[in-house]
């Protein structure tokens, strides 16, 4: 290895001195993402050949291959240097997950290589698991493409913290300003969307090799540093969970009968001797005797430490088993919902059973449903593919799942604890690990389709009571029949202000109506909600059970609620009834409905501009998706006509379907 | 530096132990490939740490060629009696008895049969299920995207394309043992020759007194330095050992092992050495150099 000349003089002048700093450095493990061209392999080839970790004969035999399979005509093809197993250079790409190694004098790196061609979706799961940190290879002429978008997809999923966008190729669009700024502006768009608080974006080339290693002349505009510089700096340490004392036991160790010591790795948190610990599944309390350490006792450990722990009491403590802080309790449930990538031919489906490792914790589980899968172009949720019928996940596809596992299991949600909220999906018959899953947290909302599932298990209750007054009698009474208009659109499109008309004009026309506002119910029914896509499905459930309650008492339900997702309305509908249901859309732009939110707030104080501003997380139509609907019963054009020209087509849409004919 | 912090060398190690004491809690009849070179110094290093103040619950295995530096094989039994190590040796005597020697047969023929045969043997034998090894990422391009369980069918044999997806820092170590299928363990699978080396000096482990430099009688042979260790040696017509002070960078069996001229007496001019070099440490390994993609070769037919 060649160094560079401060370190060659400190060794040469005093190499305890350059042990001693080098020993300390600490480790920094990424994750690059990017298909071939990309340029990813030259990229990494350049990290390594510019840190200097690539000797002499390696880059030998690199000049060789070149000749031989290269694509840089005469010149050492940098990519050649990552290019593992003989059938990949066969086939000129990569297949598989391969890791490098270089160092600085500041850190050791640890790269993850991973391909960017169809097993992506795999082999970056793999690569992201064990990454702090994600560089997505952007080609500068290309700018954000659907395989970008899926990269960051998967590597926020996978719960990485920090991305470097890469915007490489540079000098292919004459280094330009403008063109890395287009780049950027998009990806922001794009990834606000995504749980990474850190994005961080480079121009470079990595042929050329301007702003890898060092700063190159070419963009005297970008006053950011190098990749490197990046990446030797940036902050990782606060990533770590060091609240929650999580120690899996491994390994009972017990030589003889002066010693019995449980072994393992604390997943997170701190530990001291003299502490009071409480095993689980048993409840079982106790106090810290010892902590044996690598290098004799410790007064304390923490997250990452392998030790072995000697309690005060006989306390039965076995494999699989958990130590923790007595009022920090993990959950422990039978019922698990997760985020899973699966990774073999042979699809996940509805009722099959696996073996799941969780920590040190094996147990098989059912897959009792498939709640959706997500589309990685769009990161949108999508109906679950179907095997002979069944709900199921085919080979490198993504979604949510619900596991019901033989005992119940101890773990954390994944985005608070990336060791004790992650989990392997292993083949029963094959043994074979065929998927990776990321623990969801909160206690399960259940969906639509989660609760006809459970309906059917509740068949055995006693039947849901019946009214003694019948529908036809109330409408009898009302003179009309019930109905609920379901009003959706995006914020500021004008759907309040049309229900709210609508049901005043309604009510004057002697009809029994009443407006049913999203945000009203955000005070009351739905205060305990927040705006994830689960929890918007969950708000959007209750209002229609709202609504339905409201139908079966007589009334005519005006709802307008923003209700974005296309399943959620449809779910809307079915708890509603089909035949007493009416989806009308407010129909106003995006610029229209953001221009109408900034006159109400000339301060800067509305919500569109706060969430451009970053300050609002999923806000419809900014940093969260809103699904048109694909055949709305009414469509009111809420831009170009009055709010009491929408409201009188709401009115007049009430009044022909719930008429009675007369008797 | 916060108090909470590893450094990237403690972080190595507590990695390394969590996988040891995995496959020990996991496997029926785990056993340690012990091939007396740093990397096995370090990994047996490790297995203490890991089980302490228990001695490693599972044997030392090594594979002896017959052909491994006489240092070697009195530094190995030292090891083990020190360290109250239960240390196997196994050798493929039919071989032997057939002739086959480093001279005659080509380092190919020679690897299959001393070393890897040998070995498929010798985990047959003992019926262990896990095999550790102290190979690491950083030594061949085809062992970058090897996993920390190796999986091998009943064969012993390794098939690069059909390895099990490894996520965080979760090791699938179920087999189906009735198939006779076992896997090798990696413990050392992100440390670098560097990372070795600093871990040698920070622990002030044993080493074989080969890898510092004394003057040895040597031969230049095909760009190669070779030590000629014992009367075995084949001297070509016109070769005469002569004293040179060497030393080496990784051991093996004599006649395949390259010497480099250095001066290095202690780890610290060993680092400093290898921090000033220009060449990998396994370009003084004959075998390597067979054939391009020669290691996954030896790797499919159940080399380590």
């Amino acid at each position: 290895m060649r160094l560079g000349a401060e370190d060659r003089e400190l060794i040469a002048r005093d190499v305890e001195a350059y042990l001693d700093h080098y020993q300390k450095r600490d480790l920094l493990r990424l994750l690059t993402a990017g298909s071939v061209d990309d340029g990813k392999s030259t990229l990494i080839g350049r990290l390594l050949y510019d840190t200097q970790a690539v000797y002499d004969d390696h880059m030998s035999a690199v000049e060789r291959d070149s000749r031989k399979h290269g694509t840089t005509g005469t010149a050492a093809d940098l990519a050649l240097l990552t290019d593992g197993l003989r059938a990949e250079r066969e086939q000129g790409i990569t297949i598989d997950v391969a890791y490098r190694f270089f160092a600085t004098s500041k850190r050791k790196f640890i790269i993850a290589d991973t391909p960017g061609h169809e097993q992506y979706t795999r082999n970056m799961a793999t690569g992201a698991s064990t990454a702090d940190l994600a560089v997505i290879l952007v080609d500068a002429r290309h700018g954000v493409l659907a395989q970008t978008r899926r990269h960051s997809f998967i590597a926020s999923l996978l719960g990485i913290r920090h991305l470097v966008v890469a915007v490489n190729k540079m000098d292919l669009v004459g280094w330009s300003e403008q063109r890395f700024g287009e780049i950027r502006a998009e990806y922001a768009d794009f990834a606000a969307r995504l749980n990474v608080p850190d994005v961080h974006f480079i121009p470079l080339s990595a042929l050329q090799g301007d702003n890898v290693v060092t700063k190159g002349a070419h963009t005297p505009w970008y006053h950011g540093p190098a990749l490197l510089g990046y990446l030797e700096e940036v902050h990782i340490a606060s990533d770590r969970n060091m609240i929650d004392l999580r120690f899996p036991v491994q390994f009972v160790n017990r030589p003889n009968l002066d010693f019995r010591g449980f072994a393992g790795t604390l997943a997170s948190g701190v530990v001291r001797t003299g502490e009071e610990v409480m095993a689980l599944p048993s409840g079982r309390r106790t106090k810290v005797a010892r902590i044996v350490g690598p290098r004799g006792d410790l007064p304390e450990a923490f997250a990452g430490q392998a030790v072995t722990l000697c309690l005060a009491d006989e306390i039965d403590v076995s494999r699989g088993d958990m130590l923790v802080h007595p009022r920090n309790l993990p959950s422990m449930e039978r019922g698990l919902e997760a985020i899973v990538v699966w990774m073999h031919d042979a699809p996940l489906v509805e009722g099959r059973t696996y073996v799941v490792k969780c920590g040190t914790q094996t147990v098989s589980a059912e897959v009792a449903q498939v709640e959706y899968r997500f589309d990685v172009n769009t990161v949108h949720r999508a109906e679950p593919s179907r095997f002979d019928g069944r709900a199921g996940l085919g080979l490198n596809e993504i979604g949510r799942v619900v596991l019901e596992t033989a005992r119940p299991v101890l773990f954390d949600a994944y985005a608070k604890n990336r060791r004790t909220g992650c989990f392997v999906v292993i083949d029963r018959m094959t043994n074979v690990t065929v998927g990776a899953g990321m623990l969801v947290d909160r206690k399960p909302v259940r969906t639509e389709s989660a609760l006809r599932s459970r309906d059917a298990a509740r068949s055995e209750l006693p039947d849901r009571v019946r009214s003694r007054v019948t529908g036809g009698d109330r409408a009898a009474k009302l003179g009309h029949a019930p109905l609920t208009v379901w009003l959706t659109g995006l914020p500021r499109s004008g759907k309040t202000t049309v229900a709210l008309l609508a049901e005043k004009m309604l009510a004057d026309r002697g009809i029994a109506a009443a407006a049913l506002d999203g945000v009203t119910l955000r005070f009351g029914l739905n205060r305990d909600l927040g705006y994830s896509a689960d929890e918007r499905a969950e708000a959007t459930r209750r209002a229609a059970e709202a609504a339905r309650l409201m139908n079966d008492a007589g009334l005519v339900v005006i709802a307008s609620l923003v209700s974005p997702y296309r399943a959620d309305r449809d779910a809307a509908r079915r708890i509603v009834g089909d035949d007493r249901f009416v989806e009308a859309w407010a129909k106003a732009p995006l610029d229209v409905c953001e221009a109408r939110d900034a006159a109400l707030h000339p301060d800067g104080a509305g919500l569109y501009a706060r969430a451009r501003r970053g300050e609002v997380r999923s806000f419809t139509g900014v940093t969260a998706p809103y699904e048109e609907p694909e055949a709305p019963g009414l469509v009111l054009d809420t831009s170009a006509r009055s709010a009491e020209e929408c409201a009188r087509a709401v009115v007049e849409a009430v009044v022909v379907r719930v008429s009675r004919p007369a008797v | 530096m916060s108090r909470y912090t590893l450094s990237h060398l403690e972080q190595l190690e507590a990695e390394s132990i969590h996988v040891i004491r995995e496959v020990t809690a996991e496997f029926e009849n785990p056993v340690m490939l012990y091939s007396i070179g740093k990397d096995s110094s370090v990994m047996a290093h490790l297995a203490k740490k890991a089980f302490h103040p228990a001695p490693p619950p599972f044997p030392f295995l090594h594979i002896d060629t017959t052909w491994k530096f006489r240092e070697m094989i009195s530094f190995r039994d030292r090891m083990c009696r020190e360290n109250g190590f239960d240390l196997k040796v196994h050798t493929n005597w039919k071989a032997v008895k057939e002739g086959i020697n480093p001279f005659d047969h080509g380092s190919d023929k020679y690897t299959h049969a001393m070393k890897t045969q040998a070995l498929v043997e010798a985990l047959a034998a003992g019926r262990y299920d896990a095999a550790f090894g102290g190979a690491r990422r950083d030594e061949e391009k085809s062992r970058a995207k090897e996993r920390v369980y190796s999986f091998r069918d009943r064969n012993a044999q390794w098939d690069p394309k059909n390895q099990r997806p490894e996520l965080w820092n979760l090791y699938n170590g179920r087999i189906d043992r009735q198939k006779g299928e076992s896997i090798r363990v990696f413990p050392l699978s992100n440390w670098t020759e560097l990372d070795v080396w600093l871990y040698i000096h920070r622990e002030k482990i044993d080493v074989v007194p080969l890898y510092f430099a004394k003057p040895r009688p040597v031969v230049e042979r095909g760009g190669n330095l070779v030590m000629v260790d014992d009367d075995r040696m084949r001297l070509e017509p016109g070769e005469t050992p002569r004293m040179e002070t060497v030393r080496f960078r990784t051991l093996g069996c004599y006649p395949l092992t390259g010497a480099v001229r250095s001066g290095a007496a202690t780890v610290g001019d060993v680092v400093r050495e290898m921090m000033l070099a220009t060449t990998s440490e396994r370009q003084g390994r004959v075998i390597d150099h067979d054939a391009e993609g020669s290691m996954e070769q030896k790797k499919r037919e159940g080399y380590f």
